[in-house]
């Protein structure tokens, strides 16, 4: 971890936020698309240290909040099953579904278990033969070579008590949508460094030279992501829409080629519904024919409620730069981390729970 | 579904529920497993209660429950927890730690071995930490009704400083001192638990806090608050303390010291050490001008040799706590909501 202080260091954040201030000579909105990227910026303040002009408002990027609701139900009527042992990412416990959350459904008794791998799923199928593993496959691109991985494996192995609750994403065409939509605001886009780390970014070309918007490749710490503005700016100053990486020690033009493999191996590309954003055509994955015995929402088929009512989030709007979390009536009111109404206040890569976590004292006394 | 035939188990190898029945087998238990590490006349008289002589001194008196999973974890067990964490509670008053009671919640089932080697851990620690365990309760539940084993410590502790040691007592321009790195005992536990691997060991820092507390006062710092930073760790301790004492507190972040391994873990976990409990670490706010005093007293003690100034009491009303980090910003610490969660990619 020595690697990290390099890039946490105050001097060489100040000289990167100096050229900033030094090149900008009119207002620029910058989307961070990825929600860890979201927390670093929010987390170590590095608003503060630019300039006013640039504004970073915070894209669709955080797995938790765009997960659907109808999937969520979906998770929460599988785990309460006798003899289901579920398998999620902690996150995912305490997003609200329309009546409640995993996080209950475990009170009640349900088999509810956090991992931290996928394969730590695959491994409790192998030792619970008499009982229905689950894992809730939730994610971008980042963690779906993964998840393709558990479903190869529970193949090979023949096991027939694993499965795959599938909430899958893909970020080039969440971009797409917020270009395209008539009122965005967003001029620059830092991509996430961990998508591209294994998709590459080839796919950006076309993406940036039809929208006319630089897409910067970025990381996820302070001076990256300050780097990430500092190239986006550049561009965006001389007019150009080039598409640059930022994000070199991790990621190559063309991926992770084994990754991509995998993931065409065992998923195919469908429409996706994004929670807050709606339905976005070829944006997710689905589990393929070969490999559909491993579809839990299949092999389940579980009933879930009617879709609650409007909670008053304004997820959507803030996913897609539209608005900030301090915006929302709710934020830090009837909405809080331990009280949620929306999936972003609770997520750890959540905008509404970055800034409700890393209040700035400016902001600390108005909530 | 377990299809092995069960084998016979000897008499002793498991804790059955007869153990917990205050007849035969409650009384070996006691005499073959507990009284043998606890050596002192109060509980040697086998009574309901000890009679304790009573000074003028003012008493403290705590209590804490230890539901730790797993039981062993690298740099100590349940036994050194549940006698340290009473002790160290006792300690922030700036207490001698003097009596402890012990209740044991024992699972059927519990492997005899197990209880042997907690019940020798939490001797060597009550003796390390200059404690008399004087009086205690065992119970057995059913199995399937708890992990293994639970503990109950209760606690004494004799006063002989004449200060008021609390939150009320922090004033402006107080420094905070901290007793050592960050997030050790959480981490440990977190690694254990999950099977995790990380580079470097990464040991609980589970240890008994009363010496170099005791020392301070012994060389007359008027310390005007102690707080251990265990659940929630150093973030949710200095927060509750801010609120109880109506204080603001500016704390750099850069000072607060993280070994590798922690520090690694947590990036990789999305978890913040801040908020990772501590078992042998705690914060002192003590006057300006006695700080360096207090710092070369606690250099004295292996558990306290790396302590240093992590920030002060500022003038500002709002109470609350500023966090300047690495790169010169500010922000607000907070509660968390509840657990810290693992981010997901």
């Amino acid at each position: 971890m020595k690697f990290l202080h390099e890039y946490r260091q105050r001097d060489a954040a100040e000289k990167i936020a100096g050229e900033i201030a030094r090149l900008v000579t009119r207002p620029w909105t910058i989307m961070e698309v990825c929600g860890g990227q979201t927390h670093a910026i929010v987390k170590f303040g590095l608003q503060q240290l630019l300039p006013e002009q640039i504004e970073l408002v915070h894209g669709p990027g955080c797995p938790v909040c765009v997960t659907s609701l109808e999937v969520i139900d979906q998770a929460i009527a599988i785990a309460s099953i006798p003899d289901v042992i579920f398998c999620s990412f902690g996150d995912m416990l305490r997003v609200p579904g329309s009546e409640r959350d995993l996080l209950a459904v475990k009170g009640a008794g349900g088999d509810v278990r956090t991992v931290y791998s996928p394969l730590h799923a695959l491994q409790l199928a192998e030792k619970n033969p008499d009982k229905e593993v689950v894992f809730f496959a939730i994610g971008f691109e980042t963690t779906a070579p993964a998840n393709a991985m558990t479903a190869f494996m529970a193949a090979k192995k023949g096991l027939h008590n694993f499965s795959l609750l599938v909430s899958h994403f893909l970020v080039p065409p969440a971009i797409e949508t917020i270009c395209s939509a008539a009122d965005s605001r967003v001029q620059g886009f830092l991509a996430a460094g961990h998508v591209c780390a294994i998709m590459g970014y080839e796919q950006y070309l076309a993406l940036a030279r039809q929208h006319r918007v630089p897409i910067i490749v970025t990381g996820f710490e302070p001076l990256d992501i300050l780097e990430g503005v500092l190239l986006c700016v550049r561009e965006l100053e001389r007019g150009g829409c080039a598409v640059q990486n930022q994000y070199v020690r991790a990621v190559e033009r063309k991926g992770n080629i084994a990754a991509q493999q995998m993931l065409q191996r065992v998923f195919d590309i469908t429409g996706q519904t994004w929670r807050g954003v709606g339905h976005i055509d070829a944006s997710g994955l689905r589990l393929r024919a070969e490999y559909s015995r491993f579809d839990a929402a299949r092999k389940f088929a579980p009933v879930t409620p009617i879709l609650a009512g409007d909670s008053g989030c304004i997820s959507g709007r803030i996913m897609q730069g539209q608005s900030k979390p301090c915006d929302c009536p709710h934020f830090g009111g009837r909405c809080r981390p331990e009280q949620p109404l929306g999936a972003p206040m609770v997520s750890n890569e959540g905008a509404c729970a970055a800034y409700y976590r890393y209040r700035k004292r400016s902001t600390a006394n108005e909530h | 579904m377990n299809t092995e035939c069960p084998l016979p188990v000897a008499e002793d190898e498991t804790v059955r529920l007869g153990h917990g029945s205050g007849g035969e087998l409650t009384q070996r238990l006691l005499r073959d497993y507990i009284y043998p590490h606890f050596d002192n006349p109060w509980i040697a008289q086998g009574h309901d209660s000890a009679t304790l002589p009573l000074t003028n001194e003012q008493l403290v008196f705590s209590t804490d429950s230890f539901v730790i999973t797993p039981l062993f974890f690298p740099g100590g067990d349940i036994g050194e927890l549940a006698i340290y964490g009473t002790v160290n509670d006792l300690a922030m008053s700036g207490a001698r730690p003097r009596y402890l009671s012990c209740s044991l919640i024992l699972e059927e089932g519990l492997s005899m071995q197990t209880l042997a080697r907690v019940m020798s851990s939490m001797g060597k620690a009550a003796a390390a930490s200059g404690v008399q365990l004087v009086t205690g309760d065992t119970k057995v539940v059913e199995k399937g009704k708890g992990d293994g084993l639970y503990i109950n410590t209760a606690g004494i502790g004799s006063v002989e400083h004449g200060l008021s040691i609390g939150a009320h007592s922090i004033l402006p321009g107080d420094l905070i001192l901290i007793s050592g790195d960050i997030g050790r005992h959480g981490m440990a536990v977190m690694a254990k638990r999950e099977s995790l691997e990380f580079e470097g060991p990464l040991l609980s820092d589970c240890a008994p806090l009363h010496e170099p507390i005791l020392a301070l006062l012994d060389a007359e710092i008027s310390v005007h608050c102690l707080r251990d930073l265990t659940r929630g760790g150093l973030a949710t301790a200095l927060v509750e303390l801010a609120e109880t004492g109506s204080q603001q507190f500016y704390v750099r972040e850069d000072d607060i010291a993280i070994c590798e391994p922690v520090l690694g873990a947590c990036e990789m976990l999305g978890l913040d050490p801040l908020y990772v409990a501590n078992e042998g670490r705690f914060v002192a706010f003590v006057p300006a001008q006695q700080a360096e005093r207090a710092l070369a007293v606690l250099a004295q003690f292996s558990v306290t040799a790396n302590s240093r100034v992590i920030g002060a009491v500022a003038d500002g009303r709002t109470p609350q706590v500023i966090l300047q980090n690495s790169l010169g910003c500010e922000r607000l610490l907070d509660r968390l909501a509840g657990e810290q969660l693992p981010r997901i990619c």
